[in-house]
């Protein structure tokens, strides 16, 4: 996988390839030779660590980049150099801290890959519901046709315990009933994710071959994206389950 | 040159103190009075001369209305904000605040904005240190609670401003805490910090490795902590006089401030005795007594330090950890002596926490650490790097009032966001940005920070523009905004209305008379303070002499203080101002043991003729408590 070296050896296409401060050539991030951050370029989060546009990644690799490159990029480290060096050390810190934070976590990695290849997902974000609901709109949820009937049912039981609780009243047995289908949830999240993981291989082994110089067509593109799409808006929907099961539970 | 050295600041509720790297230790830089910390204590004197620390602590009896203490709690809040701090702390407010002004304080005639006074404590720091040094100090790393928000890292930043400091770094003080632990302890794991200090309560859970100190996740409360225990001991006693002398001490500072000395120093003691007397002087020549057992005191502060509880679940489920993969506990903070609160922590991480450092000093040796660091290192901090985090999750006003969040709390920094805004009609030239700082839902439950109009959009039809907003909270914790219209390129211009905080031009105005960067003036009050210095350990002899602890020397020790007081007169009229420190400092260890006796004999006369009477009074009439009635003498 990934390693400093890698980051290191290749400045991305179009960059001037030689320290604007010693003029040796230089690496993409910082200078070899003396050490100086170099000038940040508006580059995606795959690109920033060096790495194809795949899905499964070494984690435990990039977080030894992310060490290694904030023992060169963070402020604090830079806090006796220039200004422009200052501000430079901090537009990149940044960046590596968001693209860090973005990639090590397998659904945002996810989201943020089909962002950057024009997918929208906003529909089923919690914010979305918010706004839905303060402003009394009923939002479109899709819900997972698999799903329909639990579902229905869990609102049910919801609806009547906060009522309860509400009135100041208990039913252990129903608590009991919701903890039990949160676990079946939490479950069914972590299945989403395993057949999440599973998608990834068909994509990335869709980026190899495409890498192989074997042209992937936009149809294809297309299909692998859309599957993983109804993976995650699946999963989002029963995060938002389990996200008012617990609001219940706990209140 | 000597202007590069960086000295670490703790600016705490209760007290502060100022550190620096001295080879490769950290080490505290004690005060003109010896002592090491500085109460956080401002008040003016007859003259309308500010006084810090110790010495103006004898004004929060005497002059309550021109003294004042823990206003870090009032750093970076609104009016509306402290209505609850007003019930039990004695700030003055200004009376023609406006609403969204910045707090001021009356302090006897004369008003005060929370950064200024904090100002005059940093000032207070940066002499001492200059003393220490003997040079001009003017760059710091100040620390912040880590649960503290924008506007109160702003007010901070403000604050060293004003006094003449060039902040380089805040940093947060259970961060601070472990970067002091971890330079003597140099192993890998994930470290707890738990931090409750006089009126801020702070955990951090930190990944350490390799010399990184990567902050996991971070929680606390920004209004909690010792001073809550000394207000609920106050609110006790001053129920008890109303419900049983029919005696209104609410509005009598004075009384007040007494009450308040006794309780803390009931609580201090009560963290190494079983029980303690209190005994006040009331107005009108009665007497207040109680006493306290360890028992009752604990069930007293039982709700109070169990609001620390909720911070620490929190945190670890945001780190995604059980309490038994914490490998070490840290202690920090002068709270965190109370037994019950060490039993707490034991019980919440299930394991002993740790206690080597001084939990008063430990933040300040480790910003100390910090402006090492950033001083480019030194062999005790190759290889040492803080990753901190946000502890508030930065967000936006959307349509319905909701809060958008952009930047999740325990994200590490710098982080950023980019927001992509356009227009609602034809035409439109300004658009209006609501930043927020919380975790909840909706945008009035949220701390507003700052509201932005993008200006000078170039005219569209209406959903054209598209307007980058760019968001990045910079390694200090705080916020900067910057905008640009896509289409047109234009950068836009960005009009800042901090919703609490001072404008550049206020601060600017308020910065303290800058006589502190000319070397002569420095060297000149350096002489004037050390010639006072001399004339209170003279005194102080003068006093010794005629004090029976003077007959316990023997002659040679009495010879040897002689030749020492003679050598001090002689310097203390020269304009050698390191001169004088020496003689003060040889005179001072040639004293020690005259000041140890005269402590013991002191101590003695003190505990003699103690006594107290019994009186059957009511119950006071609103603080429950599971103690017995009060006694009045």
């Amino acid at each position: 996988m990934t390693n400093l070296t890698t980051i290191t050896a290749k400045p991305a296409p179009g960059e001037t390839q030689t320290c604007w401060s010693c003029g040796t050539m230089r690496a993409v991030h910082f200078c070899e030779a003396c050490g100086k951050v170099q000038p940040p370029a508006p580059v995606d989060y795959f690109t920033f660590f060096a790495l194809p546009r795949k899905l499964n990644l070494d984690v435990a690799a990039m977080e030894k980049d992310f060490y290694q490159l904030s023992r060169k990029l963070h402020p604090d480290l830079n806090a006796r150099a220039g200004s422009q060096e200052q501000e430079w050390s901090l537009q990149k810190s940044s960046l590596l801290n968001d693209a860090y934070r973005t990639l090590r976590d397998p659904i945002k990695r996810t989201q943020y890959l089909l962002k950057l290849e024009g997918v929208e997902l906003e529909e089923q974000s919690k914010t979305a519901t918010e706004q839905a609901r303060s402003s009394g709109q009923v939002k479109k949820q899709i819900v997972p046709p698999d799903l329909l009937e639990e579902v229905f049912e869990l609102n049910m039981q919801l609806e009547e315990l906060r009522g309860l609780k509400k009135a100041g009243e208990d039913d252990p047995a129903l608590i009991e009933e919701i903890g039990r289908q949160k676990l079946e949830l939490e479950e069914k999240q972590e299945a989403l994710l395993r057949e999440l993981q599973d998608r990834w291989k068909m994509w990335d082994g869709m980026i190899q071959r495409e890498q192989n110089g074997q042209p992937v067509s936009e149809e294809e593109r297309k299909q692998e994206r859309d599957k993983m799409v109804d993976v995650l808006n699946r999963r989002n929907y029963i995060r938002n389950l389990v996200r008012d099961v617990n609001e219940v539970l706990e209140n | 040159m000597s202007s590069d050295r960086i000295v670490g600041i703790d600016l705490g509720t209760t007290n502060s103190l100022v550190a620096f790297m001295q080879g490769e230790n950290p080490v505290v830089i004690p005060g003109d009075d010896g002592l090491n910390l500085v109460p956080s204590v401002v008040a003016l004197d007859e003259n309308d001369q500010p006084v810090i620390g110790n010495a103006a602590r004898k004004y929060l009896t005497e002059t309550p209305e021109r003294a004042v203490y823990s206003i870090k709690r009032l750093m970076g809040r609104g009016v509306e904000d402290v209505q609850a701090e007003l019930k039990f702390f004695p700030f003055r407010l200004a009376e023609d605040l406006q609403a969204g002004e910045v707090l001021r304080i009356r302090l006897g005639e004369k008003t005060f904005t929370p950064p200024e006074i904090s100002a005059l404590i940093l000032r207070q720091l940066k002499r001492n240190a200059e003393r220490f040094f003997g040079a001009p100090v003017s760059k710091a790393v100040i620390t912040v609670p880590a649960y503290f928000n924008d506007a109160q890292r702003q007010a901070t930043k403000d604050a060293g401003r004003i006094a003449g400091l060039e902040v380089l770094r805040l940093v947060n003080e259970p961060t601070a805490a472990s970067l002091a632990y971890g330079l003597d302890k140099k192993q890998n794991g994930i470290v707890a910090v738990y931090d409750l200090g006089g009126g801020t309560f702070d955990i951090s859970i930190l990944k350490v490795h390799d010399g990184i100190f990567e902050v996991i996740a971070t929680n606390g409360d920004t209004h909690l902590g010792g001073d809550d225990i000394d207000n609920l001991l106050i609110t006790i006693a001053i129920d008890d006089t109303l419900g049983d002398l029919g005696l209104d001490l609410r509005r009598n500072g004075e009384a007040v401030q007494a009450i308040r000395n006794a309780v803390i120093e009931a609580k201090i003691a009560l963290s190494s005795q079983p029980s303690v007397k209190l005994d006040v002087e009331l107005p009108g020549g009665k007497r207040y007594l109680r006493e306290i057992t360890r028992e009752q005191f604990e069930k007293l502060i039982q709700p109070i330090i169990d609001r620390t509880v909720g911070p620490c679940k929190q945190a670890l489920k945001d780190a995604g950890l059980k309490p038994e993969q914490i490998d070490e506990v840290v202690l920090v903070g002068g709270s965190t002596r109370i037994p019950k609160v060490r039993t707490l922590v034991k019980e919440l991480f299930q394991r002993e926490p740790h206690t080597d450092l001084n939990p008063d000093e430990v933040v300040a040796l480790g910003a100390a650490v910090q402006a090492n660091i950033l001083a480019g290192g030194s062999e005790a901090t190759e290889n040492m790097l803080l990753l901190d985090v946000t502890p508030l999750s930065l967000g936006i006003e959307v349509a319905g009032g909701v809060t958008d969040k952009i930047i999740l709390r325990n994200s590490t920094i710098p982080a950023s966001a980019t927001q992509f805004y356009t227009t609602q009609i034809d035409g439109q030239a300004n658009v209006a940005i609501h930043v927020l700082q919380g975790e909840r839902e909706l945008a009035k439950d949220c701390r507003s920070l700052a509201r932005f109009d993008l200006k000078g959009i170039p005219a569209m039809a209406a959903g054209m523009a598209r307007i980058e907003v760019k968001f990045l909270i910079d390694a200090n914790g705080i916020l900067h905004v910057s905008a640009r219209e896509q289409r047109s390129g234009k950068e836009a211009e960005i009009q800042v209305q901090p919703s609490y905080g001072l404008t550049d031009e206020q601060v600017e105005s308020m910065i303290l008379d800058s006589f502190d960067s000319a070397e002569e003036d420095f060297r000149q009050r350096q002489v004037i303070e050390a010639r006072n210095e001399a004339a209170t350990i003279l005194a102080a002899l003068e006093k010794g002499k005629k004090s029976a602890a003077w007959g316990h020397l023997t002659t040679d020790e009495k010879k040897k203080i002689a030749k020492m007081e003679k050598a001090l007169i002689a310097v203390n009229t020269e304009d050698d101002y390191q001169a004088i420190r020496k003689a003060i400092e040889a005179l001072n260890q040639g004293t020690t043991r005259l000041a140890e006796l005269m402590m013991d004999s002191a101590v003695s006369t003190a505990l003699k003729g103690k006594t107290m009477d019994e009186a059957d009074l009511g119950e006071g009439p609103t603080a429950p408590h599971p103690m017995a009635k009060a006694e009045f003498e």
